[in-house]
């Protein structure tokens, strides 16, 4: 998978935990939390989404790793690519 | 016997609702707790419950009505009257799950509940479409705008490119903006609060969770915010003044403890839902209940009961907000626990000053009812569970 594509999916399940930012144009370096709203529930079913949907470990403690779509795009690929030769933990 | 189902108040701010749909038709069975039918109010569309078994009778109004709180909406019939051979079935069975053999006037199976978002609902109001008659797409089943556009045979129109980002379909900003005014003013005007704050240590709660979430995936992972209705909840049960409501200037404890938990709606505005039982829940049935609450908050569909009967509230700022907040009493509760956000301060431990996660909480109280000692004796009641959270 590409950066490009892991981003789209990204922001696809964003707009699916808070439809109102379908509207919106969200840069790729803006904080989510901060700029768009999103509280802990929100970033939290966004998380889960993500780890559902493309199988890859995401430890709370990570979280500051996926504030913009950019950098939970860059985070993801790379879990990605270090989970292929590993099943995901679930 | 023939009653008759009113439309119900879904809080102390609601004066009139429209009927947008029926979930059960004439002759239907209904349970205590099944939706009869779904009202648009000022807080959305919103499932209205019946209150005891029942069988659907006539309808009084039509869809679209808007009518006052208190207006009957549907006749309801004795559910013993009628069909008594259904008895055989067994509860078990549950009520749909065969369709009436009497010849009933019933044309087909209706579902028994559809899910439908506001906005789905609102354009096949439009369009003059059957929504009984459609398959869902969404989760649960649930009939989506694209299954509308799809059965209206129109391609989706694209939006307008100056349109306003709407919250959330279906409901009206402005009008809850007036709700919330009318509870608050009212609540201002007639109940005299007194407010305690308390810095409470959350660091054990705060690594407790750590250690817990690190084990377990997304989905099973707990909030912080879980932690703080269930102690309310729990602590609340040694404190019965602070939970229930006032009738005309009495009080009316509740022996049940439903929280109802403030949730912003983005875009503006708030409902604070209860969590029925919340201090029977263990950790995470809460977890599941609070995030369907807020799935709901943000999708449409809170059923009434969930609007108009919480015994107490607890409003809480999250990661991102400022160290306290004082809420205001929601009328006719009686009492309102508020908590700021966590954050590392110098504390005092055994003489030194270390840094800890401290949160300040705060108790709104309605002084007709209780008294500032008795609120001082909960909230330190509340820090004790609190650091403690292998008792929760």
């Amino acid at each position: 998978m590409t950066r490009d594509e892991i981003s789209a999916i990204a922001l696809e399940e964003l707009t699916n935990v808070a439809p109102d930012l379908a509207d919106e144009a969200i840069p790729l370096d803006a904080d989510l939390r901060e700029e768009f709203d999103l509280d802990s529930m929100d970033f939290l079913n966004w998380i889960t989404a993500l780890h559902k949907r493309l199988g890859v470990d995401i430890p709370e403690l990570d979280y500051p790793k996926l504030a913009s779509l950019g950098a939970a795009a860059d985070y993801l690929l790379r879990a990605t690519e270090s989970s292929q030769s590993s099943p995901p933990a679930d | 016997m023939t009653d008759v189902y009113r439309m119900p108040s879904l809080g102390s701010d609601m004066e009139a609702g429209t009927l947008i749909e029926w979930a059960k038709q004439p002759g239907d069975r209904l349970h205590k707790g099944d939706t009869i039918a779904v009202v648009e109010t000022q807080k959305g569309a919103i499932e209205v419950e019946v209150f005891h078994d029942a069988v659907m009778g006539r309808p009084l109004i039509a869809v679209g009505d808007k009518v006052p709180v208190g207006t009957p909406m549907a006749e309801l019939e004795s559910a013993g009257e009628r069909r008594t051979e259904r008895r055989s079935a067994g509860r078990a069975a549950g009520v749909h799950a065969e369709q009436p053999k009497a010849p009933r006037s019933t044309p087909e199976p209706i579902p028994n509940r559809l899910r439908i978002s506001p906005a789905a609902r609102r354009l096949a109001e439009e369009r003059g479409i059957n929504l009984a008659e459609m398959t869902g797409s969404g989760p649960d089943g649930a009939i989506v705008l694209a299954d509308v556009r799809a059965a209206a045979g129109r391609a989706e129109p694209p939006p307008p490119a100056s349109a306003q980002s709407t919250p959330r379909a279906g409901l009206d900003l402005a009008a809850m903006r007036r709700a919330i005014a009318a509870a608050m003013s009212r609540s201002k005007r007639e109940i005299p609060h007194y407010y305690l704050a308390h810095d409470i240590d959350l660091t054990a709660a705060t690594d407790w969770l750590a250690g817990r979430n690190a084990e377990r995936p997304p989905d099973r992972r707990l909030l912080m915010g879980v932690l703080l209705i269930k102690a309310v909840a729990v602590t609340l049960r040694a404190f019965p003044e602070l939970n229930g409501f006032d009738r005309d200037g009495r009080f009316e404890p509740s022996a049940a403890i439903h929280v109802g938990s403030a949730t912003a709606i983005r875009g503006g505005g708030l409902v604070a839902p209860a969590i029925h039982d919340a201090d029977q829940l263990g950790l995470d049935e809460l977890m599941a209940r609070l995030r369907d609450l807020v799935q709901r908050v943000r999708t449409g569909g809170l059923r009434a009961s969930e609007l108009s009967d919480p015994t107490v509230t607890v409003t809480s700022l999250g990661e991102r907000g400022v160290e306290r907040l004082y809420g205001i009493i929601y009328p006719p509760q009686v009492a309102i626990v508020g908590f700021g956000t966590p954050a590392l301060r110098p504390w005092v431990v055994n003489g030194d000053i270390v840094a800890r996660t401290v949160v300040t909480a705060t108790l709104a109280a309605d002084h007709r009812h209780s008294d500032g000692h008795r609120g001082a004796l909960f909230l330190a009641k509340l820090a004790t569970r609190l650091m403690e959270p292998d008792t929760l």
